[in-house]
């Protein structure tokens, strides 16, 4: 117990540390943008990238890190999650944009450890599936150690909403509710009513600007939030599977004018590939998850090499935090199924999700002038023998295996040294996207 | 004339037609093979190149410059050639698609119902198995879940399209031993009730345990004095090989607490016993050795199932089983996605197993746990002709399954994902109408 408590308040001082100053020496760097780089050191100043090359001479106070036999690689990032969130699901309405998990994060969740000792530095929290429109989700750094929530948020990062298609809407509100949606065509609208109840809401806001009404019109979150998406401020990530719903809905917002939008699972994405690259739109999958429903039961391990040869942006992502600890090896399965290159394989969870939630500028690759966020592995991290062995976020060592204690809980109960077994993790191979709405179903019919 | 031209034409357009779709589905062919100048990685007598013929469905020889007139000779050169993968504990051809219950065939109602065989109900043509297939795996542990005896598990290789054709001559009795953890996060009974909750799930076990001693006893009595004895308990039948010892319990059991139970009542009731689940092994896997359990365990990609537990604890659980002397098979206890067993198989090796130890784990000590032992798991001469040929270590995703033998049958490798690929990778039309 004493020990937990020693451990925990070391966490709680090394959270509000400075960035160190790192210098990864000898390291095999994968660099993502511009190649592999071998026996080549990355020097990390106040928490950014601050020189690539052989030989770099040490600053003061400057912690080495000797990764000789090592291979370097951007911190990974999964372009979908909800770890460290308390509530994922707002299930009360088919709209519901006024809403942002980032009120709720948990810094104390110890599945951001797990996802650090995974390599994986950032995550987006998002919102679940229950709604066709759901709430606004965060994008959070893997700042394991602090206690303000506030301090997991990327500062800086784009706002991006979760949208949702399919069985789920439908199942929640037509299913248990007996309202709109239903089926596919009631999402549809869903949908259209909620872009045009935002674009008469700007109107109105905007002709009291310019004076032609006298009275302000009542000011409203919800609306205030579909007006941010018209005008492009919010970026769109949509929980989709069937092809026939991805083309609707890409419909839907060339009709609005709406451009920047990620389709998330969209695990039959592979068969409008080219209308996806047309569009612009970008997609982020599972590498095989499949069959967990009916939605995904066309599904193929292909989807992520099918979509990345026909142009589009592609990222695998967790949705999970089982799967999130192991996203390298996620992305080494497209190898096997549809024989990406290690650029292509490794760019699927880092610069593409970086991508798609519009961070690229600042993450996602080896690149001087980006963030300290680097994990470095031993064997090649697309190997099934990779295991990470250093988690680097902002310049702060956050994962190193060579001291890594078991118990890496931040919350331990006074009366419990050890927590209880729990015989189911999440980490059943479907997505968590109605985490909230299924245990209130399992509870209502108890009742 | 040119009428009977024009038949002629119709009727060769239709031959051609037939011919042509007729060949759009790639079937298993069965044959002599010579595999030839492979590396051959035998699991029980060491790697080396060498030559493989495949005759009747067996390994009829192994050696170095074999010859038979009548093989189809594949050159195995700079290739590698491993026994098929044995997961041993899934939901494979029981489960078509997770949220639709009416296609799900692995959980029937009642407690005590071990008569429940999943060979009734895997349906060998569920999408799932070429699916599986492709990526060297060849035989599954197929089984029932959800209650206290929920039924009897079977062994099948993954081609036929009957059971029979599937079966591989093994099944085995499932019983969930009564667990002391908390079920889900939700799960909010206090510690004393999940205790009083256990002991009376022991109770009802033992209560039946001692029905099933004196069926038992009842029909030795009959058939020793040769009395007519009318048998009609379906459930009590199927206990019978386990309790007469000559098969195995399968029990599911986890925590540490409840393993340490389990072994005690494993001896209690003088039975032989192999353990799945056990994620918790790690804690008491010299126990687990001392009592010459053999373990089935995995997914080893599992969370682990304690806050305060280490992040890789299911990822080194397995190879901390077998330092200690554990006999220990691997399962991903999936359905669909059974075809990540390789992938299983290479974090264990990665993480303190070891890349023979764990191949071990999902061949031949797999074929040992369920008595299949000498016609499965390794590359022998006289074994049953389940391998593959890769172009490298097949628990690598970078490495491509080449040519997959199931009985003998060369079986094309192709799944309904592998034709998605084809069809869509570049679709026609593309973007025009």
């Amino acid at each position: 117990m004493l020990k937990n408590i020693i451990f925990i308040t070391a966490i709680f001082i090394s959270g509000v540390v400075q960035a160190q100053n790192i210098l990864i020496k000898n390291g095999t760097v994968l660099t993502i943008t511009d190649g592999v780089k071998e026996n080549t050191d990355v020097l990390i100043l106040g928490g950014k990238i601050k020189q690539i090359g052989a030989n770099i001479a040490v600053p003061k106070d400057t912690r080495v890190v000797d990764a000789k036999g090592l291979y370097v690689m951007p911190g990974i990032i999964d372009a979908h999650s909800h770890i460290a969130l308390d509530a994922i699901n707002e299930f009360a309405s088919p709209v519901t944009a006024e809403v942002s998990v980032g009120d709720m994060i948990n810094p104390f969740d110890v599945a951001i450890y797990r996802a650090l000792a995974g390599g994986v530095t950032i995550s987006h929290a998002m919102h679940g599936s229950a709604n066709a429109i759901g709430g606004q989700c965060q994008t959070i750094k893997h700042r394991y150690g602090v206690t303000n929530p506030d301090a997991l948020k990327m500062e800086g990062a784009p706002r991006t909403i979760k949208f949702a298609l399919g069985e789920n809407p439908m199942r929640v509100h037509g299913e248990g509710k007996n309202i709109i949606p239903n089926t596919r065509m009631g999402v549809e609208q869903t949908f259209r009513d909620a872009f045009a109840e935002g674009r008469l809401y700007m109107q109105r806001w905007e002709d009291f600007r310019k004076g032609i009404t006298k009275e302000s019109p009542e000011y409203n979150l919800r609306l205030q939030t579909m007006a941010d998406i018209l005008r492009g401020d919010i970026l769109i990530h949509c929980h989709s599977y069937r092809a026939d719903e991805i083309l609707m809905l890409m419909n839907v917002l060339k009709d609005f004018g709406v451009k920047k939008i990620c389709f998330q699972h969209v695990n039959e994405g592979f068969k409008v590939a080219p209308e996806l690259a047309a569009f612009g739109a970008t997609a982020s999958v599972f590498s095989d998850w499949w069959a967990y429903k009916f939605e995904v039961y066309y599904s193929t391990a292909y989807n992520a090499a099918i979509l990345t040869k026909n142009g589009v942006t592609t990222s695998i992502n967790s949705d999970d935090p089982e799967l999130i600890r192991h996203l390298y090896h996620e992305a080494s399965k497209t190898q096997r199924y549809g024989g990406l290159t290690d650029e292509q394989a490794l760019a699927l969870i880092t610069i593409n999700p970086a991508k798609q939630l519009g961070i690229d500028d600042r993450v996602g690759s080896i690149t001087v002038g980006k963030d300290g966020d680097i994990v470095l592995f031993k064997h090649h991290p697309l190997s099934v023998y990779a295991i990470p062995q250093m988690t680097i976020v902002d310049g702060i060592v956050r994962f190193d295996i060579q001291k890594d204690p078991d118990d890496m809980r931040m919350e331990v109960s006074p009366t419990a040294s050890e927590s209880s077994y729990y015989q189911e993790m999440y980490g059943e191979e479907e997505d968590s996207c109605l985490q909230g709405f299924s245990e209130w179903l399992m509870d209502s019919k108890t009742k | 004339m040119l009428n009977r031209l024009k038949y002629i034409f119709v009727l060769m357009l239709t031959v051609w037609v037939v011919t042509v779709n007729g060949q759009q589905v790639k079937k298993a062919s069965n044959g002599i093979f010579l595999l030839r100048n492979g590396m051959l990685h035998t699991v029980t007598h060491g790697t080396f190149s060498g030559d493989i013929l495949i005759k009747d469905g067996k390994i009829a020889d192994m050696g170095s410059s074999l010859s038979d007139v009548n093989a189809i000779i594949i050159d195995c050169t700079g290739k590698h050639v491993y026994p098929g993968l044995i997961d041993a504990g899934c939901r494979l051809g029981l489960s078509e698609i997770g949220s639709i219950s009416l296609t799900k065939d692995y959980a029937e109602h009642g407690t005590f119902i071990p008569q429940m065989k999943a060979l009734t109900a895997i349906n060998p043509n569920a999408v799932a198995i070429p699916v599986t297939r492709v990526n060297g795996v060849t035989t599954v542990f197929s089984k029932p879940e959800g209650s206290t005896f929920p039924g009897t598990g079977a062994v099948i290789d993954l081609f036929g399209y009957t059971p029979e054709q599937m079966s591989a001559g093994s099944e085995g009795v499932i019983m969930e031993f009564p667990a002391t953890g908390r079920r889900n996060k939700w799960d909010r009974r206090s510690e004393k009730d999940i205790e009083t909750d256990a002991e009376k799930s022991l109770k009802k076990i033992n209560d039946i345990w001692s029905d099933i001693y004196n069926y038992h006893r009842m029909d030795s009595l009959a058939s020793a004095q040769k009395l007519v004895w009318n048998r009609n308990n379906a459930a009590m039948d199927a206990m019978l090989p386990v309790v007469r010892k000559e098969q195995p319990l399968f029990i599911e059991v986890n925590a540490q607490g409840d393993i340490e139970s389990a072994i005690k009542w494993v001896k209690a009731k003088n039975i032989r016993a192999v353990f799945s689940g056990v994620a918790e092994g790690w804690r008491v896997a010299d126990k687990l050795a001392a009592a010459r359990i053999p373990v089935i365990t995995g997914p080893v990609l599992s969370l682990p199932h304690r806050e305060n537990d280490r992040y890789d604890a299911a990822y080194t659980n397995a190879a901390k089983m077998a330092k200690a002397g554990v006999k220990v098979a691997l399962r991903t206890n999936n359905a669909e996605n059974t075809r990540n067993l390789p992938f299983n198989a290479g974090f264990a090796a990665a993480y303190g197993m070891g890349v023979d130890e764990a191949l071990k784990a999902v061949t031949m000590n797999a074929a040992e746990i369920f008595g299949i032992d000498q016609l499965y798991g390794s590359l022998d001469k006289g074994k049953i002709a389940n391998l593959f040929i890769s172009d490298g270590d097949p628990f690598e995703p970078g490495t491509q399954i080449e040519r997959l033998f199931i009985r003998g049958w060369d079986i094309p490798l192709e799944s309904r994902q592998t034709l998605l690929n084809d069809e869509f990778l570049h679709r026609t039309p593309g973007l025009a109408r």
